[in-house]
This record gives structure tokens, sequence and C-alpha cells, in this order.
């Protein structure tokens, strides 16, 4: 039998201008977890979307053991042994998890039969894989990790050979990854080929055999992990050294600027996401906070920025208390000197519909210097909108070009550029580099520091721990809710990763 | 005991009254279910009342009838589809293009065609469908209590009642317990899970809209073929609004669907029951109020205050495919 | 994301792309007049001269084009907060109302340029607020507004006639209409403005409110461009998430937005009542807010657009009824079919020529493009 499970050859997929996969060859051999490693944005997803079928590839060759196979619908990549557990879960959420693993692979017209079966197949696979979930419960009301499950089930339970998995780790706890991974040695013990992709360098060592990068669309590099370092990859990945740490003096933390005290929020099914967390954020300090995406640090951010309402708690703003239960008003804390750039700056931070100017006014529409009486003063917006093109290079250099038209690093510079020319007294920052190219990386990363230093109090949300590291002067670490641990800026990964598993607080607990 | 019989038969026209409402509101229920909104509903039973007749009149035959009624209605569910599903179109403004066009296309034609004002001929009585009268119906009539109800309320009604009733429970059957219902609650939820199970978004909920296009057609050949020996200008009125409504009250459930197309049936055959008539206690209550009844349920109920209504969680957006 | 196509220029995104959905409305109406065994041609010709061939017609056309622009504008300005409110129908009719309480209480006291403002601002606040309640209950419960003004159209015609054969009606009268309005209540015709252009006009109900919907259509483009408010409605209709980032209310911009359009559909209600009829009669709004829907979707909301589509419904509804005088086969019916496939192309099926366009802009040179196209729209 031929030796590779997968072969890519010479595949090119455009959209519209963007280039996402260039002349891509790929070789994955069967019984080994292969990693594709790349920033985001590289093209790895593209990638794996045209082996699944989600997409078509302009030109190009997919092989599947050996035998070219044209793979135009999912349908074709399942009948190839193709599963895929994708980033944002496919399920139906209000199904119950045995009636998704079935959508699509029912066999006979009535369900009977086919339930039956699945039912059996499922015990199967639990006891085969370690795969343990509960066949008739609801998947909305499953935790994140269960989820992931299901969708790994229902590509196992389609005879899949070959299992990509998009970014699985980015939801999941620590501990639930690792529990991940032991099902992935497992699947690979059984003869079953792994694709796994990540931006995760820890991931790739941790698990696959070989590791591909790509880098702008293109195939950079592919290594047997055993025989290259975490350095290298990160160097294959950005084009350059990284430049880890950003150049910055020991903080000079002043006044009090916010004040969270036992602060709490649930979301809209009364689910608690923030629980009692109290924090002071001080003038001229930059405060981190790290956790695993879901872990409430959006939940937290959001209601201390005002667009989200809390459930208990107070947030004292420059010594005066912020209304947080009934109207609780981004407006009115704008006025206060509190900015907020969000961390989802395509549906929150900005309109893309807007002309870019229409943008840089965004909630800070209502100060008197835009308006003449009820109207717009469309020159000074003008002025401002150019003014900022020009301080934070953003380009194209046109403020009246449709936001949707730049780049994600121009657009994430929009936001910062309003929200920063505000002079706020506090900046609360969400994500400030995700999905933005490394030279913005490094131009955002400066800014913040800046701010510091200029004595304004700054708060940072990111998922990323590099960054959370390299800016921050303090570091919160959130877990299931709740603070579980301050650490200093000098904390390893290692304990900050511990604290963000939330494994202190497991044993506080027993 | 002319109040109980005058109780039978209202609900007798309760029954009779549903059975459009009930047949249209099932129709919506296929497409909703399967994430297209679907307001042409009335334009649909239209275009189905006015084929039916027409053909009917024609081909002198029910049957040619009713199966011309089905063939129209689902070619204007075609459309609805092709605007929505294939181009990716608004569907609340595709289906107000339906209806629109029905009413104008069946007026215009009906006129071209027979010179009658808009109507179409009168149906003889092979034309149409007949009434079946149940075994024993005569028999029991003068028996005291179930005698009425059996000969007047569940006998002799005509074969398409019937019809329309079993489709509840066929629904039912389709929609929990076969492939074909469990993928069409799946597209309703999440197109992109059936998608990427190998099945085609698109095709799914054109098969669904089939299967609204067949029962608006029915609903509107009940209409000029059972309960109107005919088609006549803007015969529906308002009828698919109504089974909007019904099946919003429903919460997109089968057998819901009959309780709330009857409760609506019911007070059509209570308002024209009582036109005049003061009622006890209360007095004469005007004929307006009880049209305006189940518009102003289905509003009390959309606002939360007695339950709540969840649609289909990807109802009314059309398919895309993300990156 | 969606699929980025070669970017059209601004004439082909706004003139030609609507045109040629407009041409293959017509060509699919055209089929239909072919059906009941007329020639559309022909029928063309008698629309377009019924329409606008003499002062007559044209008077009559700007009358209707009137109760267009306050159905259209009433839609359009939903749409730019992203919502659909189909209930412009209902709140026209409810609009009637307060014409009706205003030139009943006041015809016979004030002149007709006292009671025109006064029934403006009646028109309006009844129009504002039948459109209120499915907007709080948009805002606060989360009722679908779709579903909700619907109703509210059923429910608005209940009442309506429920008043009008009841205490709106004269006693002594059969006909479910109020009493004529004195002169106090009746507006100036504008005929003496096409006589002003050489136009021989009859007697048409061509009148003063057709100046207020242009200025109603005006003070659209200044609200949704210029304004504040406006600002906060694009915000909205483009991104709620953003908007609420933003500090702006939704409750808020829901309720005051569709309060806006309510008004102007109720303002619909002066054309056809205080301007022609001299009453308000049982069912007179007769699917103008459904035009409404077809004159946004053609003007592409705005203003500009919504007063050339209103002109152009106005000339099918004037051009339909000569049609039908020329034409037995082709009933008033006709208009109605036309506006549904308006609609339907311009609207649920506006995407279906873009990709083909685009594609023929991107392999013709950008100057035989515009010429090949002229062409072929031609």
């Amino acid at each position: 039998m031929h030796q590779a499970a997968i072969e890519l050859i010479g595949i090119n997929k455009s959209f519209g201008a963007v280039h996402a996969n260039r002349d891509i060859n790929l070789e994955v051999r069967r019984g080994t977890v292969h990693g594709i490693i790349g920033e985001n944005g590289a093209g790895k997803s593209t990638l794996m979307s045209i082996l699944y079928g989600f997409y078509q590839a302009d030109s190009g060759e997919i092989r599947v053991n050996g035998e070219p196979t044209a793979i135009r619908t999912s349908n074709d990549a399942i009948a190839a042994g193709i599963g895929m557990v994708h980033q944002h879960f496919m399920l139906v959420e209000n199904f119950s998890v045995l009636e998704n693993v079935i959508l699509g692979a029912e066999g006979a017209p009535l369900l009977k039969t086919s339930i039956a079966k699945a039912r059996s197949e499922l015990r199967r696979l639990e006891s085969e894989y370690g795969l343990e979930v509960d066949p008739d419960a609801i998947v909305e009301e499953l935790p994140v990790g269960l989820q992931q499950r299901v969708e790994i089930l229902k590509a196992l339970y389609r005879g899949a050979e070959i299992l990509i998995l998009d970014e699985p780790t980015g939801v999941l706890t620590p501990a639930e990854a690792d529990h991940l991974f032991r099902i992935l040695g497992q699947l690979k013990e059984q003869g079953k080929t792994v694709v796994l992709i990540t931006h995760k360098l820890r991931e790739i060592m941790a698990i696959t055999d070989t590791v591909s990068v790509m880098r702008q669309g293109t195939m950079v590099a592919t290594r047997r992990t055993t025989e290259t370092t975490v350095e290298e990859l990160a160097e294959l990945m950005v084009g350059r050294r990284v430049l880890l740490r950003v150049v910055k003096d020991a903080a000079e933390a002043g006044a009090v600027k916010l004040s969270v005290k036992n602060l709490s929020v649930k979301d809209q099914r009364g689910v608690t996401m923030v629980d009692d967390v109290s924090f002071d954020l001080r003038a001229g300090e930059i405060v981190g906070i790290a956790g695993v995406a879901g872990n409430g640090q959006s939940e937290l951010l959001e209601t201390i920025a005002g667009s989200r309402h809390a459930a208990s708690g107070t947030v004292i703003l420059d010594g005066m208390p912020v209304d947080l239960t009934g109207a609780a008003d981004p407006g009115e804390l704008r006025r206060r000197g509190l900015a907020h750039v969000p961390e989802d700056r395509h549906h929150v931070g900005l309109v893309l519909a807007f002309e870019e100017n229409q943008n840089a006014i965004l909630g800070y529409h209502r100060q008197r210097r835009y308006l003449k009486g009820p109207l717009l003063n469309i020159e000074a917006i003008l002025a401002d909108a150019k003014d900022r093109i020009e301080k934070y290079d953003i380009r194209p250099a046109d403020c009246r070009l449709k936001t949707a038209n730049f780049s994600g690093g121009n657009q994430q510079k929009i936001v910062l550029a309003r929200e920063m020319e505000q002079d706020p007294d506090v900046l609360i920052v969400g994500q400030p580099t995700r999905g933005v190219d490394v030279g913005a990386i490094e131009f955002i990363h400066k800014r913040l520091i800046a701010m510091r230093d200029a004595g304004k109090a700054v708060l940072l949300v990111s998922v990323e721990l590099d960054e959370i590291r390299s800016l921050s002067d303090r570091i919160l670490v959130m877990f299931d809710g709740r603070i579980v641990g301050e650490r200093g800026s000098d904390a390893s990964e290692g304990e900050l990763g511990l604290l963000m598993a939330g494994v202190e607080q497991r044993e506080a607990a027993e | 005991m002319d109040v109980f019989i005058a109780a039978v038969q209202t609900l007798d026209s309760t029954v009779r009254l549903s059975v459009p409402l009930l047949l249209a509101c099932l129709a919506g229920l296929y497409s909703e279910r399967a994430g297209i909104f679907d307001i042409g509903l009335e334009g649909k039973m239209l275009v189905g009342a006015f084929a039916g007749a027409t053909a009917a009149a024609v081909f002198h035959s029910a049957l040619i009838g009713i199966g011309m009624a089905i063939l129209v209605s689902t070619a204007f569910a075609m459309i609805h589809g092709f605007a929505s599903i294939t181009h990716r179109g608004n569907q609340i403004v595709s289906g107000v293009a339906i209806n629109f066009i029905a009413a104008g296309s069946t007026v215009i034609l009906g006129q071209a065609w027979f010179h009658q004002g808009g109507r179409t001929p009168a149906l003889s009585a092979a034309e149409r469908f007949p009434s079946i009268v149940l075994p024993g119906a005569a028999a029991v009539r003068d028996v005291p209590i179930l005698g009425p109800i059996y000969s007047t309320l569940i006998s002799g009604h005509s074969v398409l009642v019937y019809l329309a009733f079993l489709t509840v429970p066929f629904t039912w059957w389709v929609l929990y317990r076969t492939r074909f219902g469990l993928r069409l609650r799946a597209v309703g939820e999440n197109p992109a899970a059936v998608d990427t199970a190998g099945i085609s978004v698109a095709w799914l909920r054109y098969r669904a809209l089939m299967c609204t296009g067949v029962l608006t057609g029915v609903a509107g050949a009940y209409l000029s073929m059972v309960q109107n020996g005919g088609f006549v200008k803007d015969m529906t009125a308002g009828k698919g609004y109504i089974a909007l409504a019904a099946l919003i009250f429903a919460k997109w459930k089968p057998v819901n669907a009959m309780f709330a197309c009857l409760l609506f049936g019911f007070l059509e055959a209570l308002s024209i029951r009582l036109q005049g008539t003061p009622l006890p206690i209360i007095g004469r209550v005007s004929a307006q109020v009880m049209q305006a009844l189940p518009y102003v349920l289905t509003v009390v109920l959309l606002a939360g205050f007695i339950g709540k209504a969840i649609p289909p969680k990807a109802g009314g957006v059309p398919y895309v495919k993300e990156r | 994301m969606s699929a980025p196509y070669a970017k059209l220029p601004a004439w082909a995104d706004y003139g030609l792309i609507p045109l040629v959905n407009l041409v293959v409305a017509f060509i699919v109406a055209g089929l239909v007049v072919l059906l009941v065994g007329e020639n559309p041609f022909r029928a063309a010709v008698i629309l377009v001269e019924g329409a606008f061939g003499r002062g007559q017609g044209i008077a009559y056309t700007l009358y209707y084009a009137t109760t267009f622009i306050f159905t259209g504008l009433s839609v359009a300005v939903a749409v730019h907060c992203g919502l659909f409110n189909i209930g412009t129908e209902g709140q026209a009719y409810i609009g009637g109302l307060g014409v009706a309480i205003v030139c009943l209480a006041f015809d016979s006291l004030l002149p007709w340029w006292l009671t025109f403002p006064l029934a403006i601002l009646g028109a309006a606040a009844m129009g504002a607020l039948w459109a209120l309640i499915p907007a709080w209950l948009q805002a606060r419960r989360g009722s679908h507004i779709v579903i909700t003004t619907i109703m509210f159209n059923f429910i608005a015609a209940s009442i309506m006639v429920y008043l009008l054969v009841g205490p709106l009606k004269p006693l002594a009268s059969q006909a479910p209409q109020t009493r004529l309005f004195l002169d106090g209540g009746q507006l100036p015709k504008l005929n003496w403005l096409i006589e002003l252009f050489g136009g021989k006009v009859r007697a048409a109900p061509f009148n003063v409110s057709f100046l207020l919907a242009l200025f109603m259509a005006w003070l659209m483009w200044v609200l949704i461009w210029r304004t504040r408010l406006g600002y906060e409605m694009r915000t909205y209709g483009f991104s709620p998430k953003a908007a609420r980032y933003a500090g702006i209310s939704e409750t808020r911009i829901i309720i005051v937005t569709m309060m806006i359009s309510g008004a102007l559909a109720g303002m619909m209600a002066l054309n056809p009542t205080m301007g022609d009829q001299h009453n308000v009669a049982i069912d007179f709004v007769n699917g103008a807010g459904f035009v409404g829907i077809a004159v946004a979707l053609m003007g592409r909301s705005h203003p500009l657009g919504i007063v050339l589509a209103a002109v152009l419904f106005g000339m099918l509804y004037q051009g339909g009824a000569e049609l039908s005088f020329e034409m037995p086969n082709i009933s008033r019916d006709m208009i109605v079919i036309i506006q549904g496939l308006v609609i339907l192309f311009a609207g649920a099926l506006e995407h279906m020529f873009r990709p083909s366009i685009q594609t023929l802009f991107a392999t013709l040179s950008p100057k035989s493009a515009g010429l090949a196209v002229n062409g072929e729209g031609a």
C-alpha cells in the first residue's frame, strides 16, 4: 500500500485579489500526526477546506492513498475517508449527540435502524478511543470539550482514516487539550492519520511526527519534529527573527484609575461568566489578563467598557462609581476618560461598510467638535480622520475609502487611533493583534507601551500568552470566570500555563 | 338542545374553516423548519386556488384540478427557492413579490380566459370533491349527543378535510422519524453542519419548498373546489397570513399547528355565527374584534408574555460558505 | 466574507443594475400581456402615453407618485436602520384616522393652510404610534418586526373598519366612510403647475401634499447622511454590535426609527383623503404601503431614487388605468403583477445579473465595457 495518505500537488486558490494558497505541495504519511503551522491568515484553513471539499482549488491535484482523487464536495472527501473537525463546530445545537453523529450518514430513509446502529457503533468507538459522551445528551448543554469529542465521533462514525483538526485547542483548557492529545495518540496507534492545524508551537512539539510550515499562502518548509526546534519553526513562520520581548522600562505605577470590586457577570442563559472578580488598575501600568479563550475575559472586558450588564459588584473609574446594573452606557464611560479597543473589530469596533472617516468617530460621534447642532460637522470629521491616517501610518491614506477595503492591520490601527487620540485615562484593549500582520504588531505594541509611559492605565486582554508576557507589568490569570492568580511580568510560561489550566484551584478544592 | 346543535354546527364550521389554514400552516412549517421564511403562503394558495378551479372547469375533473393546483403552487415555491436559495435574496422580499404576482396574475388571466370579472366558471359537482359520508352516519343521526357529533362534525366532510388532518401526524412522522426530516430540521438550525456532513443545503431546502408548494396547492384547491364552487378574486383574503400567525403560535411544531389552526378557525366560525347576536354578559361583539383576535393573540405570543416563540435559528439567513 | 468580484463603477451599481432588473421585470410582464392575447408593445405605448401624453395624465401620475414617495420613504428609513417595516400599509391606514380627527374637528373652523399642518401632525402622530408597538416589541422583547408589523396591518384594518362603519360614519349614511370634509379640510390642487408648462388638466387630484412629499424626501436625505441620528441609524443598520459598542441605545434607535417610518407612512394618508376624496373611506390605502416596498427597493433606499421610482409607479398606476380602457383584457391588476415582478427582480433577485455584468466589465476594457453594456441594456 502507498505510504502517503495524502499528497497535495501544486494547489492554488484565490479569493478575489487574495492568493490564499500558492503552489502548495504537501505529503502526509499514513499513521502519523502531521502538523501544519502558520500565523493567522497564512492559508492553513483554506488548504484544509480544499482537502475537505469545502472549497475547490483553482488548480492542482489531490491524491489520497496514491490515487488522484477529485474532491468537489464534502461528500467526496468523506467517501475518500477524510474527516474534519472544524474550528467552529459544525453541530446542530438543539440535536442530541446521536442525531448529530448520524446526520448525513443515516443509511436508511427511516431513522429507527440507523439510530440503533449508531448507538452500538458509538459504544464501540467510546471504548476503543476513550471518547466517552452520553449519546442522548443535547449538544448545546455539553461543555466545549465534549462538543469537540462529538465532532471527532462524527468523523470516525463515517469511517474516516484521515482526520483533520483545525485549531482544536483554541477553546480548550490545557487539561482538555491534553486529553485530546491522548485521543489523537490512540488514533495514531490504530493506524489513523491525523493532520493538526495550529499556530501554537508547543502543541506541534508535543504531539506531531512531522510539521509543515505555511507563510503567506505558501508552504515554506517541512521538518521531522524531532529534528527541529521551536526557534526554527517560529522563524520559518514569521520569516525573520521574532522580537519576543518588547523593549520597555520598568513601570512607574501611580494612582488607582480603575478599581473593580467583586464583579460578577452572567450571560443570556444565566450562566456565570465572570465570578467575583476584583483588581485595581493604576496609572502608568499595563495589566494583562491571561487565560484560555472563553474563561470570562471577554465578558469582563465588555462589562468594564459598559457594553454588558453586570450581575453584581462595582467598578470605580477615577474615584467615581460606574452604573453597571441598569443603563450601562459606553458613551458615558468614554466621556469619563475610558477608551475601549474591542476584541472583534469586524463587527464591534468598526462598521466595515462605512467610509474610514465615519469609523474614526464611532462612539465619539456625540462630541461637540463633530457636530453642528443636530447635524454632523463633516469638515471636522474629515480633518481629524486625515490627521490620524498620517499619525498612525494607516494605508492606503484615503479617509473616503470603505473600511472593508483596508487590511486587518490597518483596520486595527483605525480603531487604535480613534481610541488613543481621545487621550483617555484608562485604555482597555482586547486581542490587539489578532489577525494583524507582523509589522503592525510591532507598531501596536510600541503604541501601547507609549500610552503606559505617558501615565495611562492600560488593561490588556489577550489569548496570546507571549503578548501578555512581553507587554504587561502585572499579569492576572483568569480561569472559569475567576482570577486565579496574579504574577509579575517575569512569570514563567509554565507557571502561567498551570494557572490558566486551573490546576492550583483544583488542588485547593480537593 | 338548540344550544347543543348550535355548538356542534359551530364546531363543524370550525373544522371546515381551519382546513385551509392548517394546510397552509403545515406548508409553512416545512419551509421555515428548513430555514426559509415564507410570507408567500398567501400567494401560493391563491395561485393554487386559481389553477385548481381553472383546470377542473376546463377538463371537468377534480383530480386534474388539484393536480394543476399543486403544480402551479409548487412552481411558485420554486421561484421563491430560486430567489432565496440560489441567489441568496431576501426571503421576505421574495415572499412579498410572490404575493403580488399571484394576486395580479390570477385576476388578469381569469378575466382574459373566462371574462367573468376574474372569476372562473362555477364548478359542477363532478368537478368538485364530494363529501364523504362515513358509514352509519345516517343511522346514528338521531342518537342524542353522539349522533349529531358523529354525523355532522366527524362525517360528511370533503376528502381534503380528512387529508388535511392526516397530514398532521404524517408531518410529525416525517420530521422526527425520517432521514429527510432530520436533515430538514438540521438545515434550519445550522446549514453549515449539513453542508460539512456532505449534504447539499440548496437541494435540501428546495425539497422542503416543494413540500410547501404541494401543501399550499392543496390548500388553494380546497378553497376554490370545496369551500367555494370556483375561483373568486383574492379569495384567500389573508388566510396565508393567518396561517403564518398560526405557525408562530404553534412554535413551528406540527401537532401544535393543528390546535392553533383550529383555534383560529373557531374564532372565524364564531364571528360568522355571532354576527349581530348579542352574547350574555359581554353583549354584542363586533365582527372586527373576532377578525383581529388571531393577530392580536400572535403578537401577544411573540411578545413573550405567554411562552416564547423561538424560530429555527438559521431562518431567513441565506446560506453562504464562510471562510 | 462576501465573494469579492471586480468592483463596479458607481454608475453601474446604482444605475445599470437597477435598470437591467427593471427591464427584465418589464419583459416578463410583457410575456403576461402576450399570454392574455394582447400586444405588449402597444400596451407599453398606451401606458406611457396615458401617463405622460397629456397634462391630465401627468397630473394623475404625480398624484399617485405623491402617495408612493411617502410610503417609499417610510420603508427606506427603516431599511437604513436594518429594519424591515412591512407595516407601512397599516400605519398609513391609521394615519388616516389622524387626518379624520383633525379634519372633522377643524374643517369648519380653520382655513386649509391651518388645518393642513395640524393634519400632518395628526397623521404623522397616528402613524408613528402604530409603529411604536411593534418597534417596542422588537427592541425590548425581541419579537420579529416583520411578523408583528404584518399582524398590525390586519389589526389596523379591523380597527378602521370598526370605526368607519361605526363611530366615524354619519348616522344617515350607509357607506363606510366619514362625512365629506368642508373647505377647511380640502387641499388646493397643483394642477396649475402643469398648466404652467403648457399641459391641460381638466380635473385631477394632484395637490400640495406633493410638495410635502418632496420636502420629506429632502429631509430624509439630511437625516440619514447629515445628522447624528442618521449616523446612529446607519451604524445600527450595518452592525448592531458596533452600535452597542458606540453607546447607541438599541431600544431608542429602533423606536425612533420606526416612529419616523410610521410618521412618513401616516402622512401618506393626507394625499388621497384631504387631497382627493375629501373624506376618509374604507380601504383608502389600497396597497400603497406595499408599493412602498417596491419603490424603496427600486430607489435603493436613496431619497432621489425613491422619488424617481415613485414617479415610475405613478406612471404605472395612471397609465395602467388608461390601459384598462383600451385593452379590456388588461385590468388594473396588471400593475399588481408588474409591482410584484419589480419587487422580485429589483429586490429578491437583485444580485442575479451582477456576476455576469461584473464579468462583462472585467473582460472588456473599461471604455468599451461602458459602451457595450449600454448597448445591451437598450
